[in-house]
């Protein structure tokens, strides 16, 4: 059966670098979290003063799409299918800590994987599809079926899917925007190539 | 899409430990709340539905060692084994593993025991529940909030329709564990009574635990009453990421979405099986959104105020119940409702009756501002 879909575009965010499928779009000279997310929120002038009141994990979410949105427009029915290794971890200690004094709200609403999905529903204007997956590691598998299945029943025209993990500073982004716009066939395999290629700053 | 039919399904909560035992609570109208003290997080009492956990071991100990697992893990195990006992031809190599839970077990953040660190990771879970079993394919996590367990049921449909699987046994699980108690006294949003979905006087949730699971298949069984999915949907409010959207606007378009796919109207739906938290603006977004899809005066409850909020678990375990009113034709009263405290109109069960239902509605909405709608068709004779 021919492949309908296709990867349209890609972004991955690792070590201090953004980078999609044509070029470089940011490098930092340090790989720590905050002052990367800070640098890259400046390079990007996103102007998005709620940004600042994220998480981790949403911080980096939001970079993500913003970049992939800037280039290619979304709809209203464009769907989120995440995925990632440890949930909200990082920010599930940080609250279980602010426990021993004062219990953080601001902290709590951060204790969920999806709320990434809703802060970029919120910025994007997106009414559509969200789920969120909890994997060991990257799950082309699940990522293609899933988001296929979406776009076949039409209730999706298109899927924002991908990897979103942060822990213990760590973090390691690759979300790809799944369409009919002719481009990498959307495929379990080209997910995985892309996903496992090395993060290198692309020499073209 | 393809059909999903729900078959044998099992219920691990305060109400009991097997699905009977949690229907006749229900029936009989016992609620599994009751008052719990927490000093060291609030000085207020609040109520929480919370298992015996000497209770949980004993019956453990018949099929594992008990201090081989948690609490969450020895409730999802039992849920499992129930339905495996039930299906012993079942073949694990086909059958996928979906494991719905918020939380999963994040008391061990706290309180890590003898368990190694990484015991708290959702997918170290999924390890330990297809290990016991042995479930061949990866297990498949879904944590979204509230809504994470009647999306689990959405996720397996929507995976049958890609030809990936066949059937599988949906999971949904959470605890009432410090960190969320914590999570939600912090917001002021927990009750000082057992929790009162829509009615005037409501104040808050209360939390409760449980474990849920449910084989389900696209292969019809040869029985003559079953249960099938037969419409899923989701959307974000894209509003609020801790508050629903005043209107409901997700939740509308969740079930507009929802009834286009059943090819059903508003007026064909029997039965509603509402979120229904009891908090201020919940219910009142939840009356917006039904009023605006035609449903007020579809009979409704929650069942919130017998098992608390389950969190991950609780859209499964109302989907259970539903699929057991159905086969059953009878309607359960909401529990705890008084005064209709809400502005639109509603129709909310106060007192149980036999009714035969062909199409039932369920929904939820969560935190991260989602929402979701399923729609189930009896197929009797």
């Amino acid at each position: 059966m021919p492949n309908q879909f296709y990867i349209q575009d890609w972004i991955k965010i690792k070590n201090g670098a953004i980078f999609n499928s044509e070029e470089s779009v940011f490098a930092f000279s340090e790989d720590e979290l905050n002052p990367f997310l800070k640098a890259a929120y400046d390079n990007l002038k996103l102007e998005y003063p709620k940004f600042h009141k994220m998480d981790g994990l949403s911080k980096l979410g939001i970079l993500a799409s913003e970049i992939i949105f800037r280039k290619n427009k979304a709809t209203k029915d464009t769907a989120l299918v995440f995925s990632n290794n440890a949930s909200s971890l990082e920010t599930d200690r940080q609250f279980q800590d602010s426990t021993k004094t004062f219990a953080s709200p601001s902290l709590f609403v951060y204790t969920l994987p999806n709320i990434v999905l809703g802060e970029i529903s919120i910025k994007f204007k997106l009414q559509s599809e969200n789920a969120f997956f909890i994997s060991e590691n990257f799950n082309a598998e699940l990522l293609q079926s899933y988001t296929e299945s979406l776009l076949l029943s039409e209730k999706a025209p298109e899927v924002l899917c991908g990897w979103l993990d942060l822990q213990n500073g760590e973090y390691d982004v690759f979300l790809c925007l799944v369409s009919k716009e002719k481009n990498i066939p959307f495929s379990e395999e080209n997910l995985k190539k892309i996903y496992c290629a090395e993060n290198e700053k692309p020499t073209h | 899409m393809k059909n999903l039919y729900l078959l044998d399904d099992a219920i691990i909560s305060p109400l009991g430990f097997s699905i009977e035992e949690n229907i006749q609570a229900i029936r009989e109208g016992r609620s599994g709340l009751k008052l719990q003290q927490k000093p060291e997080i609030t000085e207020n009492p609040f109520f929480a539905g919370i298992i015996d956990e000497s209770l949980l071991n004993q019956t453990f100990s018949e099929i594992g060692a008990t201090e081989d697992f948690t609490k969450l893990e020895k409730m999802i195990l039992l849920a499992v084994k129930q339905i495996l006992d039930k299906n012993i031809n079942l073949d694990l190599t086909e059958t996928a593993l979906i494991i719905a839970t918020t939380k999963g077990n994040i008391n061990l953040l706290k309180e890590p025991g003898d368990f190694p660190e990484n015991r708290l990771k959702l997918g170290q879970l999924g390890k330990v529940v297809a290990n016991f079993f042995g479930f061949i394919q990866t297990p498949i996590i879904v944590s979204n909030a509230c809504i994470s367990g009647g999306l689990g049921l959405a996720v397996a449909r929507r995976l049958c329709d890609s030809g990936k699987i066949k059937n599988a046994i949906v999971v949904g699980a959470d605890l009432v564990s410090d960190f969320v108690i914590s999570g939600f006294n912090s917001f002021q949003a927990l009750s000082a009574e057992a929790c009162r979905p829509f009615s005037k006087d409501r104040d808050g949730i209360s939390l409760g635990e449980a474990a849920a699971a449910i084989l389900v298949s696209t292969e019809k069984p040869k029985i003559s009453g079953v249960i099938n999915l037969i419409g899923d949907a989701s959307a974000n409010d894209a509003n609020h990421i801790s508050g629903p959207s005043r209107t409901g606007k997700g939740l509308y378009k969740s079930i507009q979405k929802v009834l286009k796919e059943a090819s059903i109207s508003s007026e064909e739906i029997g039965f509603l099986s509402a979120h229904g938290t009891a908090t201020v603006y919940n219910d009142e977004m939840e009356s917006m959104a039904f009023h605006r899809s035609g449903l007020e005066e579809t009979p409704l409850h929650s069942l919130k105020g017998f098992y608390g909020h389950t969190l991950g678990a609780s859209a499964l375990i109302e989907s259970i119940i539903t699929k057991h009113s159905m086969l059953n034709n009878e309607l359960f009263a909401s529990k705890n409702f008084g005064e209709l405290g809400v502005s639109k109109p509603l129709n909310v069960i106060r007192e149980n009756q036999k009714q035969e239902i062909s199409y039932a509605l369920k929904t939820a909405s969560g935190f991260g501002g989602c929402n979701l709608a399923l729609i189930f068709k009896a197929e009797k004779k």
